[in-house]
């Protein structure tokens, strides 16, 4: 009996899965961002996009704000913001923390455009700004046929806005040492082992001394800075020291296998997206 | 060596606890607070927004009394909550301010439907702002309260699966309560609030 209706609610489960899975199938993928202009539409003419991607590309290299267009049939059967908001989620426009991305959304036929706006623009571009640049810039050349008109005097005036906002300089990106406080218990694992072998070959205060050091020197290599470099060797130094015990003897030494972190290399073209956050502001309109 | 052990113990302890996901449930925690506060930052913009929106479609359409009194009775039951982060704890306090928001999302899509009769109220330029406003509002809602839920599942798998539930048995975290697909559904009829007011 429990059996039985344990399987059922395990079919029940499964079904559910797959129900939810086929609901998610149905909704428009998202292609990888490879260009600051992806039109999939064949709308642009290699000349046209050519452009527009020129004039993106320098206004990142000026202000190190991104923008990406992007026009697409049809985001049925979701709507253009919550499609929007996948793609903002997905290709993370804008730099890390400066938010300050920006896409410019065409499904074309729907008749949609939406402006996704960044965190870090939404004081430059609040949503009623947004709306303005679709319903009097974009849309009456878009009504006309004219995409790339309304595309380029639309984009003009987003980069008039967005340069008018104090960002921080492109290039400055600020390296953080959050990592040093995840690799925090194997330290404690390191200063504990090594204290162990260091009194065993070179007794209590040297051993001590010279594994106070080392993990110092491994802390300091790790990128913090020298106060805390100074604290934490100190810490390692009285830990060993206080041990008690004798330590083991006749050990060697060990090798110690470090694990490398393997550098994302970047490509000679464009890096893609930044890491910006959007949070759903911006505009949609219609033409 | 006996002495050594006895300390070893403690140390050993602090190492199982981070690895039985005491630090996870911190940081979870923090999320989730931090992405409840992002979903009332929004409610409480587009709160915000209904005394001017009340009064721009009084100035044309004074008479539809119904929508507009529901509209001002949902605003102020919504403002006359208590919202602490400790509601988070507790599903029914939650479940209320649910209701209360879907009462305020249902008599605003109303109100916006009523506009739609009025011409004049369409041309209005301050009514066209206030609606382009309530649009961004109501998306921000959305994508703060699907962000809300992925964290909340993150911290609900968490607090569930083995042997992280005992940690959390052991500090009394348990799971946080979610947005329900009634809620769900009251608010995906919202984005239909623009009724295309731009088309002429």
């Amino acid at each position: 009996m429990f059996f039985k209706l344990k399987a059922s609610l395990y079919a029940l489960c499964v079904m559910l899965l797959l129900a939810t899975n086929m609901a998610h199938a149905e909704l428009v993928a998202i292609p990888n961002l490879k260009t600051r202009v992806t039109d999939l539409t064949q709308t642009l003419s290699a000349e046209q996009q050519g452009h527009l991607e020129a004039k993106l590309a320098a206004f990142e290299q000026k202000k190190g704000s991104q923008i990406a267009v992007f026009i697409l049939p049809s985001t049925q059967p979701e709507d253009i913001a919550q499609y929007a908001i996948r793609v903002a989620e997905q290709w993370k426009i804008g730099r890390e923390k400066v938010d300050d991305g920006l896409i410019v959304l065409i499904a074309k036929d729907d008749r949609k455009i939406r402006i996704e706006v960044g965190y870090g623009l939404e004081g430059a571009i609040p949503d009623l700004t947004a709306k303005r640049v679709i319903n009097e810039i974009i849309s009456p050349k878009f009504k006309q046929g004219d995409y790339f008109g309304g595309l380029d005097a639309g984009l003009d005036k987003l980069i008039g806005l967005v340069d008018g906002e104090p960002l921080p300089a492109p290039g400055s990106a600020a390296a953080s040492g959050k990592d040093l406080f995840e690799l925090l218990p194997l330290f404690f694992i390191g200063a504990f082992v090594g204290g162990m072998i260091l009194r065993g070959m070179f007794g209590t205060f040297f051993g001590s001394t010279l594994n106070g050091g080392l993990i110092g020197a491994l802390v300091w290599i790790f990128g913090a800075a020298l106060g805390t470099v100074a604290l934490v060797a100190i810490f390692a130094f009285i830990f060993t020291l206080a041990m008690g015990g004798r330590g083991i003897n006749g050990y060697g030494g060990m090798p110690m296998g470090g694990g490398g972190w393997s550098g994302g290399g970047n490509s000679n073209s464009w890096g893609g997206g930044g890491g910006g956050d959007f949070g759903g502001g911006g505009a949609s309109g219609d033409w | 060596m006996q002495t050594f052990w006895k300390k070893l113990l403690p140390l050993a302890l602090l190492l199982s606890l981070s690895g039985c996901g005491y630090n996870a449930f911190q940081s979870l925690d923090e999320e989730a607070k931090a992405s409840w506060a992002e979903v009332l930052n929004q409610y409480q913009r587009r709160a915000d927004l209904v005394p001017n929106l009340v009064e721009t479609v009084k100035g044309y359409a004074a008479h539809e009394q119904e929508v507009l009194t529901d509209v001002a009775n949902a605003r102020s039951k919504v403002g006359s909550m208590q919202v602490t982060p400790e509601l988070l704890n507790d599903p029914e306090a939650f479940a209320k301010f649910q209701a209360a928001q879907g009462q305020l999302t249902g008599a605003l899509s109303r109100l916006m439907a009523v506009a739609e009769n009025y011409p004049n109220l369409k041309a209005d330029q301050g009514f066209r702002d206030l609606q382009a406003q309530l649009e961004g509002t109501e998306n921000r809602v959305t994508v703060a309260r699907n962000r809300y839920i992925e964290t909340i599942k993150e911290f609900n798998i968490a607090v569930r699966s083995f042997p992280n539930n005992l940690t959390a048995m052991m500090f009394g975290y348990k799971t946080k309560p979610s947005f329900t697909v009634e809620n769900e559904k009251a608010i995906s009829v919202t984005p239909k609030v623009d009724f295309g007011g731009d088309k002429k």
